[in-house]
């Protein structure tokens, strides 16, 4: 099975997301922002980091990248979708999610190993774990406070579309301590901690994160 | 050449933490009196000739397509003579 993962100019963590997708048993695939061919891949990871430099908004301007325009039409058709931090940010400015990706409430950027609360194995990238389970897995932004109006608050929590939910205190203001959701399909994910760092103890506080790559692969085998 | 500014502010709802950072660090500087700061964007975009009605929409719509995310922002276009 073939996974894409983005490199824009500014992402950092493709190539973990890479990596990750190899230590689950699948292909990586590397695809460029300027590219507008994905390749024939079954899937594709937005990875982490600063796109674009994060100017205007963190994703405004990578959500205008040539590949994204086919990104888009292939995930509203149901291709597996993956945003971690930045990923999610050009999900959410791209509105294949709802909601924005603000300034954390403390100002401060964190960088620290995160407690989740899993809410839903339903989506293609989650059902690997059970609803419920606590895993950890590090969390590195300073634009991760998940913002939305009421109604598309009510929306998520009565639809079930939150993925994962911070454990403990809510550590940038996220609205309902949300820290990822999917759409109504459940192909397109957006993360803001990096399971991608934590796929074996030697580099990460845990193997908790290894779960959404094997979710997909095993997704796409059956 | 004219030049249309656009502004953009979060919305009214939206925590806006850096606003906040500086309404906290202006008393301390002696200035009173101060409830709220909020921060924003401002854009100046400039272009060969006159600032007509359709030069006028295009930059509004260039606000909603780009400059403002209109989840957790509002804008206003204006003309600056």
């Amino acid at each position: 099975m073939r996974i894409g993962v983005v490199t824009f100019p500014g992402s950092l963590d493709d190539r973990d997301a890479a990596r990750a997708i190899r230590m689950a048993g699948g292909e990586a695939v590397s695809l460029w922002h300027n590219d507008h061919s994905l390749n024939n891949v079954d899937g594709v990871v937005l990875p982490g980091g600063f796109s674009y430099g994060d100017y205007l908004r963190c994703g405004a301007i990578a959500r205008f990248a040539p590949i994204m325009s086919e990104i888009a039409i292939q995930a509203k058709a149901g291709m597996p979708l993956l945003g971690i931090c930045n990923g999610f940010q050009i999900l959410c400015e791209s509105h294949l999610l709802p909601g924005a990706l603000t300034r954390n409430s403390d100002l401060h950027f964190l960088c620290r190993d995160q407690e989740l609360i899993i809410e839903n194995n339903s989506t293609l990238w989650t059902s690997d774990y059970s609803v419920g389970q606590h895993i950890t897995i590090p969390l590195k932004n300073g634009e991760g406070s998940y913002q939305c109006d009421d109604q598309t608050l009510a929306m998520l929590e009565a639809e079930g579309r939150i993925v994962a939910r911070y454990a403990g205190e809510n550590p940038n203001g996220s609205r309902n301590s949300i820290a990822g959701i999917t759409n109504e399909r459940g192909n397109i994910v957006g993360l803001m901690p990096h399971p991608e760092h934590a796929i074996e103890n030697l580099t990460g506080p845990s193997e908790d994160g290894l779960a959404f790559f094997t979710s997909i692969l095993k997704k796409l085998v059956s | 050449m004219a030049r249309i500014i656009v502004e953009v502010m979060l919305k009214p709802e939206i925590l806006d933490p850096q606003g906040a950072a500086i309404a906290a660090a202006l008393p301390r500087l002696g200035f009173s009196d101060i409830t709220s700061v909020r921060q924003g964007k401002r854009f100046e975009i400039e272009f060969e000739g006159a600032a007509t009605p359709e030069k006028i929409a295009e930059v509004e719509r260039a606000a909603e397509l780009l400059l403002a995310n209109l989840v957790i922002e509002n804008y206003t276009v204006r003309v600056n003579e």
